[in-house]
């Protein structure tokens, strides 16, 4: 699943740069985060272990995850996770690979209908290819 | 003659499961010990939909619900299931003495017994002080004492306030399912007197499909305020984590932590302090994990609690407030090793997050303000996480901070004599001091080992005042070895730039690989994990764990105990019974 070099480049952006504030009390999106939303970023991270090895759906992360949260609880998730909305479902074998990530930015609270799992984060219509 | 016998011996076998299979499950189970007036559900499962009039239920020969003062409700097909059950929820015993129990179902009949115990008068204590080590094993306690007090010519330079305690006792930890427990089971055993199985909190494990609907037994923590005592529930994990949850929690899965938080509201502790505050966050606030709106912060705000996010803010608010939530980081609260050494994990994101005996201070200020006594748990909870993650000198720091926030209490009791303390670990680790491992004997971990007296003593600096070495990176450090771990890279050098990663999630879904990271270090071998590939981190073990005590009513601590002994001699030591 190439990126297409055809795409306007999209803006880059890095897991550090998500957060401008990361307190008790809540993350603050970055100033840039906030401009961002709804243009074409990029990201690299790290694939978590997928709920379903086909879908369109799975959690990147800065590190790669020492746990398999779906197997467990989303209680040990990292907050600072971004959801990953694919354009079509695919069969996700990157698993703990290091990939990068490039579609719309959208901010907000979602609740995903089919695994109820909430994300203030995301990229959607997106593709992904390994780095 | 042979064959005979194991043909006889063979038919019991199948005798026992048949009847296992098919027999009725009695809540609470044989040989439950239960605090006279202490809440709990009383549940009989029945296999498949017997009608209603076809079972019979007794208990000393009287209907339960004659017994309970409370109607009792038959469902047939529990939760959709292939089993019925009888249920009296929030019930009490308040005699104390035997009860038997029998459960008939036509010809299958089961049976169990209680021991209802009551208040040895006078109590012996106002106060408890009850801290658990989480994982805490002997060669953590060993590795503490050389490192904080030093060791020459084989004596120590001091004692540990943890080994300084007139009472000892070994403490089994198994649960109802298994041998091998884990921090969930084992805190419930401490705050309820009664067994449960892994990951289940201030429950028995039933058959119900929710996890809020298990058989609940009270806690600690709810018996304590509803005989008008103060409570704190303070950590330095988060706060929903296993062994602070034990406190207040009903749950068979430990992972509830949105249902935790509003069990900690329900209860409403009077000091609450640890990590994880993103439960307590609106979903909508980014970083949150909650999946209502509602703000938990603000919630116990509302309530009289004054919030706290900062060791600064905590002192200030000790002399003011009457009650305190603190919450000082998102996850868990950094290790000492990091927080004043190192500089690593999230030390960057939080720079003020208190130290457990800060914490201890402060919750002993607040809560001996209450006349009728208090119950102060206290948990120093990296201990476990380090050893889950082989990390050997982050698990020995915070031991060494658990013996200072001992230390802590132990100066507020000896002042008052009312107080009894329990330093207990809720299950061990397979940990242990294989010798030292000195860089100048090679490369590998291997060939830097020493054994017997080629290990000789390690060469850390003379530790500060609080115990700690100012090091850990020396030339012959301490071989503090793991007996369980998955696929992982190790070059027995200490990890100076965060807490260790052994393995990671691998492309085959649920099965974990080493952390490729470690593996072209310098010394650095691959070991071939010995857990199940399903495991990512090291594991617990079902080896007895050391308990020590002081102050009144600690004598009871003797011998070989179960877990929930711990519970009872608290419960007594206290006069939680009726009254």
């Amino acid at each position: 699943m190439a990126i297409s070099p055809a795409l306007a480049a999209p803006e880059r952006l890095g897991f550090s740069g998500l957060y401008k504030s990361f307190g008790v009390r809540g993350l603050e999106f970055s100033d840039r985060v906030r401009a961002l939303a709804g243009s074409e970023i990029a990201l690299d991270g790290y694939m978590a272990p997928p709920l379903k090895a086909e879908s369109n759906f799975f959690v990147l992360t800065a590190e790669p995850m020492a746990l398999c949260p779906f197997c467990q609880s989303d209680a040990d998730w990292p907050v600072d996770i971004v959801v990953v909305y694919l354009r079509r479902t695919v069969s996700l074998s990157d698993a703990g690979a290091r990939i990068g990530v490039q579609g719309r930015l959208e901010i907000g609270s979602w609740t995903d209908p089919e695994s109820g799992f909430v994300s203030q984060l995301r990229i959607v219509d997106a593709r992904y290819a390994a780095r | 003659m042979k064959q005979a016998s194991i043909g006889a011996a063979t038919a019991l076998v199948l005798m026992a499961f048949a009847h296992g299979a098919q027999a009725q499950t009695i809540y609470p189970i044989n040989r439950a010990e239960i605090l006279s007036g202490a809440s709990f559900d009383f549940k009989v499962e029945f296999p498949g939909a017997p009608a209603a009039d076809a079972v019979k239920i007794t208990i000393n020969g009287q209907d339960p619900a004659a017994l309970f003062g409370k109607p009792g409700n038959f469902v047939r097909n529990e939760d959709g299931l292939d089993h019925s059950a009888y249920i009296i929820r929030g019930v009490k015993v308040t005699k104390p003495g035997a009860y038997t129990v029998e459960a008939k179902n036509g010809a299958s009949a089961a049976k169990v017994g209680w021991e209802v115990f009551g208040n040895k008068t006078p109590k012996a204590a106002k106060n408890v002080i009850l801290f658990i080590g989480d994982g805490l094993s002997i060669a953590h306690r060993t590795a503490a004492r050389i490192l904080s007090k030093g060791i020459v010519e084989g004596k120590y330079g001091g004692e540990l306030a943890i080994d300084d305690m007139p009472y000892m006792a070994l403490v089994s930890t198994a649960g109802t399912d298994s041998i091998v427990t884990d921090s969930a089971n084992s805190m419930s055993a401490y705050t309820t007197g009664h067994k449960s199985c892994v990951n289940a909190l201030g429950v028995y494990c039933a058959r119900n499909k929710n996890t809020l609907d298990h058989p609940k037994v009270e806690t600690l923590g709810e018996i304590a305020k509803r005989h008008g005592m103060a409570v704190g529930v303070v950590t330095n994990t988060e706060i929903e984590d296993a062994t602070p949850a034990g406190m207040v929690a009903h749950t068979r899965r430990r992972a509830d932590y949105n249902d935790i938080v509003r069990m900690f509201f329900d209860v409403k502790p009077d000091v609450i302090m640890g990590g994880g505050s993103p439960n307590f966050l609106a979903k909508s606030t980014p970083g949150s994990r909650r999946t209502d709106e509602t703000d938990y912060i603000k919630a116990f705000e509302k309530d009289g609690y004054s919030f706290v996010s900062t060791a600064a803010e905590m002192k200030a608010a000790s002399g003011k407030a009457t009650k305190l939530l603190g919450l000082f980081n998102t996850g868990n609260v950094d290790g000492v090793l990091d927080r004043i050494q190192l500089k690593k994990g999230t030390v960057g994101r939080f720079p003020d997050q208190p130290d457990l005996t800060d914490q201890v201070r402060v919750s002993l200020d607040m809560l001996s303000k209450n006349r009728k006594g208090f119950v102060l748990m206290v948990e120093s909870g990296r201990i476990d996480k380090y050893s889950h993650s082989l990390d050997a000198e982050r698990a020995i720091y915070d031991t060494i901070m658990l013996d200072n926030a001992v230390r802590v209490a132990r100066d507020f009791a000896k002042k008052r004599g009312d107080t009894m303390i329990v330093v207990v670990p809720d299950h061990a680790h397979p940990v242990s001091i294989l010798g030292t491992y000195d860089d100048a004997r090679g490369a590998t971990p291997r060939e830097k080992l020493g054994v017997y007296d080629e290990a000789g003593f390690p060469n850390y600096p003379v530790a500060d005042a609080n115990g700690y070495p100012p090091s850990v990176d020396v030339s012959r450090r301490l071989a503090l070895n793991f007996g369980s771990y998955p696929d992982w890279c190790f070059n027995a050098k200490p990890y100076l730039d965060g807490e260790n990663v052994p393995a990671v999630a691998g492309p085959e879904r649920g099965k974990f690989v080493a952390n490729e990271k470690y593996c072209t270090a310098p010394g650095a071998v691959r070991i071939e994990g010995n857990l199940p590939t399903t495991s990512n981190s090291g594991v617990h073990v079902g080896d007895d764990v050391l308990l020590t005590a002081m102050g009144p009513g600690a004598a009871k601590f003797r011998g070989r105990i179960d877990n929930t002994t711990v519970f009872r001699v608290i419960a007594e030591a206290l006069a939680l019974g009726a009254r």
